[in-house]
């Protein structure tokens, strides 16, 4: 039987596998908007369990929202990045420097 | 019901007239848009100010409109008028004045509207992303600038992420808690709290944190403040700051009373860091923009010593520390957009050297507010701090309020440095003349800095009677 606490530890290694997308990466900027996507779906698997665990509708509404800005916001990320890389000419992360201190 | 979400309702269709006005009319609209968008920001101002008084529950619990909301609500409006106000003449001589712009600043400022009233997980979130959405594009506004493409690019990966946490956070209190708004939160919470809800409050901070670039999720702002255009940069140290404080100061008293020790320890945390690196951290600063992220950094960690208190008094320190922190950075970055050099913009601190003798009404007007920033009685400044140490002390916070007086004295180096190279230093080129707009706000910020200990009563009032409202379901 699969129950909540399974759907949990699901979410949780989505979670931390996103995180460590972002924090290990030295390639591709692509790949940072990926382990954002990741996160955000770690985020629906645990108010779609948690929704259906208590029987209450409005976790899956939070869910669909989600869902929507995620769109957005990736639209936005992938516009900001065509913009650097006409810039730049490259959108590898170790390449990200020019201001620091 | 639509009379409490008045202010609201003007901005978003305002919002919709000018994307209308825009795109019909093309490039040569943008300046009536602008002008546009200042009247519709504040005509929602009015509106907010007169809204009647008492706190109601709007949209099933989602939003609720009380006289904290209010009085922050109209504090991030005028960030945003005087953020158009400034940015119009100097995107024009850039020819970056497309009609984008006051439509992306009217946006975020909707976002903000919508986070500061949020009663509710999603609608919190929901505002946040519609302020941050649009933040990120203004970030990276000015498109054929490698810098501000930049910035736009590092805050937008650091903002995602930071909403992931947020979010996360915000799944784990629904499923512990049962409920996402805040007062049902609150009524869950009676008793000790399971490691599932500190789990959540923990990654809600961490957040919420970063929208208010607090350590340790402060990375961005340096980088950011520097390579966003300068109006940007102003708009983005005044307005969505005072958003991000008024969310977390809502958020943690209204739905997170009962585990008030948990958030605590993190607060203190996150304002003890913060006063720290914003002292330390601006010293070894030759840009004056990125100066400022530090000088941000710092006093957003000085603005927490009140909500660390924990109490009434101490969120009408933090209101009033944002209230005078939102003159101060107004008129100082009205300054920095001064700051040009035969049509070329500059921003090294070596620039203003000698501005004395070359314009001594802006070195005079300029020096005051660094004066304010240091906390130097009798400017604004000074009591700012003054309320929230007073509020720490009455909590027990002692060594919190010795290490901020601590921070605040090196901090008091660097401004006074800015002080020392624009009256003592040697001469170098003058600046040109700046628009009246600027010259005004730039005094207008130097005259509310000096006189406010002359009249402090109608604002101490204001912010007395709207934290005692807010704090009102929390136990004594």
């Amino acid at each position: 039987m699969i129950g909540i606490n399974q759907y949990l530890v699901v979410a949780a290694i989505v979670f931390t596998l996103g995180m460590l997308g972002i924090i290990l990466n030295r390639k591709n900027i692509i790949v940072i908007l990926m382990s954002v996507e990741l996160i955000l779906l770690a985020v629906n698997i645990n108010l779609v369990a948690f929704s259906v665990h208590l029987h209450d509708l409005t976790g899956q509404v939070f869910a669909l929202f989600i869902l929507t800005v995620a769109a957005a916001e990736a639209a936005i990320g992938l516009a900001i990045l065509v913009t650097y890389f006409r810039n730049r000419g490259t959108i590898a992360v170790e390449d990200i420097h020019q201001m620091k201190g | 019901m639509i009379g409490h979400a008045l202010p609201e309702f003007i901005l978003a269709l305002g919002i919709l007239a000018m994307l209308l006005l825009g795109a019909l009319g093309g490039e040569k609209r943008a300046w009536l848009v602008t002008e546009l968008a200042i009247g519709v920001l504040g005509l929602a101002l009015v509106a907010c100010l007169f809204q009647p008084s008492g706190a109601t529950v709007l949209f099933n619990g989602l939003l609720v409109d009380d006289a904290f909301g209010r009085f922050m609500k109209a504090l991030s409006l005028v960030g945003s008028i005087a953020t158009l106000l400034m940015a119009m003449a100097w995107f024009r001589r850039r020819g970056l004045d497309q009609y984008e712009f006051p439509v992306l600043v009217c946006l975020a400022t909707l976002g903000m509207m919508i986070l500061i009233s949020a009663d509710n997980l999603m609608a919190l979130y929901l505002g946040l992303e519609l302020m941050s959405l649009a933040l990120y594009v203004i970030a990276a506004y000015a498109r054929a600038d490698a810098r501000a493409s930049e910035a736009g690019l590092k805050y937008f990966v650091l903002g995602a992420l930071s909403s992931g946490l947020l979010l996360y956070g915000a799944s784990l209190i629904y499923g512990f808690a049962g409920t996402l708004g805040f007062a049902g939160i609150a009524a869950e919470l009676q008793g000790p709290a399971s490691l599932g809800i500190i789990f959540g409050l923990t990654f809600l901070m961490a957040g919420l944190a970063f929208k208010m670039s607090v350590v340790p999720f402060h990375m961005w702002t340096p980088d950011v403040y520097e390579g966003a255009p300068t109006p940007v940069t102003a708009f983005f140290a005044s307005a969505p700051k005072i958003a991000a404080i008024a969310i977390t100061l809502r958020l943690v008293s209204v739905a997170f009373p009962g585990i008030s020790g948990e958030w605590r320890q993190i607060i203190i945390f996150m304002s003890v860091a913060s006063m720290a690196l914003g002292a330390f951290g601006a010293i070894g600063q030759t840009n004056i923009k990125r100066l400022m992220a530090y000088s941000s950094i710092g006093h957003m960690g000085f603005a927490l010593v009140g909500l660390a208190a924990g109490t009434a008094q101490g969120v009408e320190g933090v209101m009033l520390y944002m209230t005078i922190y939102l003159v101060m950075t107004l008129g100082t970055f009205a300054a920095i957009i001064a700051m040009e050099i035969k049509g070329q913009a500059v921003e090294n601190i070596a620039d203003l050297a000698g501005l004395s003798s070359t314009n001594f009404p802006m070195a005079f007007f300029l020096a005051m507010m660094m004066f304010s920033l240091a906390g130097i009685p009798p400017l604004a400044g000074f009591f700012a701090k003054w309320y929230v140490f007073v509020a720490a002390i009455h909590a027990g916070l002692y060594v919190m309020a010795v290490l901020g007086v601590l921070a605040s004295a090196v901090a008091a180096f660097y401004y006074l440095r800015i002080v020392k190279v624009m009256f003592f230093d040697a001469a170098g080129a003058s600046f040109d003349r700046a628009s009246l707009t600027l010259r005004s706000l730039l005094a207008g910020a130097g005259v509310l800095v000096m006189v406010f200990w002359v009249w402090p009563g109608p604002v101490v009032a204001v912010t007395h009677h709207a934290a005692r409202a807010l704090m009102q379901g929390q136990k004594p």
